[in-house]
């Protein structure tokens, strides 16, 4: 996979966090194996944790500690020299807006201030992956509204790739590009949410008013592919680089009134059902 | 890049070597620790003795005061005075051991904090000797570092001729040291590692070695053995620290008994460590 940020769906039990803990060294696999950057997940796990950053699930922190102290440690045992470490703790704290509290001690923040403290430890280091698992769990809107920005931002910048477990299919859709979905302990379907809306933008459902006079047969010369539901209502593919207004411009020379044009919305969870379904009857 | 900047970026700069990443553990354990008053006080009474020592090693040659007092020689330096510093030093490691000890792994285990280190390029080996190496100095300095200064200084008052003569003694303080302080670090990170509460595995820790040698006792007096001492540790360093001060035993067992025993005990704790010391536990089944 290759996605700047790809999100890992599927049901409680899925296997989400377990195929997060073995990319991580952390299980050791039964069979098969997987590279993170080039570097193999059995043979070069220090490699792999070298270059991540990695946000657990539950809450992981020492609550005696103060923020700034904990991320200068978990950097420094990151391999950043003690000052490097100290000065990137600061700002990984300030970048997630936790600048003001970063003296306070950990068992003192609030369930959303955890987790953004969990980010930070994440990131201060500067790795090249960053591992979410479930980021947003137990914070409230506006809260997760933050996590989702950073993680946007992050998206953004270029500079890391992100990989975020999660079963909240609207945390993924609004910073994923690329979509594995897991059931069972098996990948059931593998989605390129960006290919997806391009792709969804080429499907539209037509309504129209006032006669065909050859309107299908016009728009098929045009190189869309038509399909009449019903004697005003057409589903087609438009060609790439296809513009919307060569539609109006042939209904309009046929005195056909367009009523509705919509595009196809293939949501997440659309996606999500549809592998869920599909591997419903499977033994 | 200033402080204050918010903006992610990736991190450019040197790293520090992989061996020494174990001591960062240690450094932030330490300044932690000795926020304690009552630990950096227990922790400075812990070298009265050896000071009174080395001021009684001062005194037995101090031959103006010797014969002030009308004696040729107050006490002789020997492998009992070493034994006996050994002693009375060990308890005081023990009690350190005690108070320190319960606390380096379990508040990591209480916070689920592994997997935050364990996440990053840094082993459970070296989780384990980082925590270790606290109590690996604690203890080195109040007892077989205090017992060799203690060592030259009879060797400097005595001269060169006592140091050849004796250079076993010094061999039996660092060995024997080593080995105590090796038990009593894997034991009390073993108990960390399993028991939570802090308080909890420091008795766990005290339970060990007195109802150990208690139940000893009962084994031995009910199947009339001396086997029963295999389960005794203080018994077991007392015997093995006899042994290479060349003392005879009193307990019964030979030293290479409780050596093996103390081996056993010592693979026991690593056991125990790599069951528990672990990002997650795999539950498999």
């Amino acid at each position: 996979m290759s996605g700047r940020t790809i999100g890992l769906l599927g049901p409680n039990g899925a296997g989400k966090s377990t195929l997060i803990n073995t990319l991580l060294g952390f299980y050791r696999p039964i069979a098969g194996t997987a590279r993170v950057f080039g570097h193999d997940i059995r043979t070069e796990t220090r490699q792999i944790r070298a270059l991540t950053g990695y946000m657990p699930e539950s809450d992981c922190f020492i609550a005696s500690m103060t923020a700034v102290n904990f991320i200068r440690m978990m950097a420094e045992l990151s391999g950043l020299p003690s000052d490097a470490a100290l000065e990137r703790a600061h700002e990984a704290l300030f970048y997630v807006g936790l600048g003001e509290a970063r003296y306070r001690r950990l068992g003192t923040y609030s369930l959303g201030m955890k987790q953004l403290a969990k980010l930070a430890q994440a990131i201060a280091h500067g790795p090249k992956l960053v591992v979410l698992d479930e980021p947003t769990n137990g914070l409230d809107p506006p809260a997760r509204q933050r996590m989702i920005r950073l993680i946007r931002e992050m998206r953004d910048g270029g500079e890391v790739s992100i990989l975020i477990s999660s079963h909240l299919l609207r945390d993924v859709e609004e910073t994923c590009e690329e979509v594995l979905i897991l059931k069972e302990g098996r990948q059931v379907h593998y989605a390129n949410l960006e290919e997806e809306r391009r792709a969804n933008r080429r499907f539209l459902e037509l309504e129209t008013v006032g006669g065909d006079n050859g309107f299908a047969d016009a728009v098929t010369e045009l190189g869309c592919e038509c399909a009449l539901t019903s004697a005003h209502r057409m589903k087609m593919v438009l060609p790439e680089s296809f513009a919307i207004r060569e539609l109006y411009r042939l209904a309009g020379e046929r005195n056909i009134q367009i009523r509705r044009l919509s595009y196809r919305r293939d949501s997440l969870e659309d996606i999500f059902l549809k592998a869920m379904e599909s591997t419903n009857g499977r033994p | 890049m200033a402080v204050h900047k918010r903006s992610y970026r990736s991190y450019a700069g040197g790293f520090t070597p992989a061996w020494s990443r174990f001591t960062i553990i240690t450094r932030y354990a330490f300044k932690n620790l000795f926020r304690s008053r009552l630990l950096t006080a227990y922790f400075v009474c812990c070298f009265f003795y050896p000071l009174g020592c080395a001021v009684a090693l001062y005194v037995n040659h101090n031959l103006s005061l010797l014969s002030a007092l009308n004696v040729r020689q107050v006490f002789a330096v020997d492998a009992g005075f070493f034994l006996s510093f050994l002693g009375v030093q060990s308890g005081f490691a023990f009690i350190l051991t005690a108070i320190v000890g319960p606390g380096l792994v379990s508040p990591d285990l209480a916070n689920n904090a592994l997997p935050l280190y364990l996440a990053r390029p840094f082993s459970r080996a070296e989780y384990v000797l980082g925590k270790m190496a606290i109590l690996l100095w604690l203890l080195s300095l109040i007892t077989w570092i205090p017992g060799l200064i203690l060592f030259l200084i009879e060797s400097s008052l005595s001269g060169a001729g006592w140091a050849w003569a004796n250079i076993g003694l010094a061999w039996g303080i660092f060995i024997g040291c080593g080995i105590e302080i090796l038990v009593f670090s894997l034991l009390s990170l073993a108990i960390s590692a399993w028991i939570k509460r802090k308080l909890a595995a420091g008795a766990a820790l005290l339970g060990v070695f007195f109802f150990g040698s208690g139940l000893a006792q009962v084994i031995n007096a009910v199947l009339e053995t001396k086997n029963g001492y295999l389960i005794d540790l203080g018994n077991l360093l007392t015997t093995v620290e006899g042994s290479l001060f060349g003392h005879s035993n009193v307990v019964g067992i030979s030293a290479s008994s409780a050596w093996i025993a103390l081996v056993a005990a010592c693979v026991f704790c690593i056991a125990l460590l790599e069951r528990k010391v672990r990002a997650y536990e795999v539950v498999v089944g």
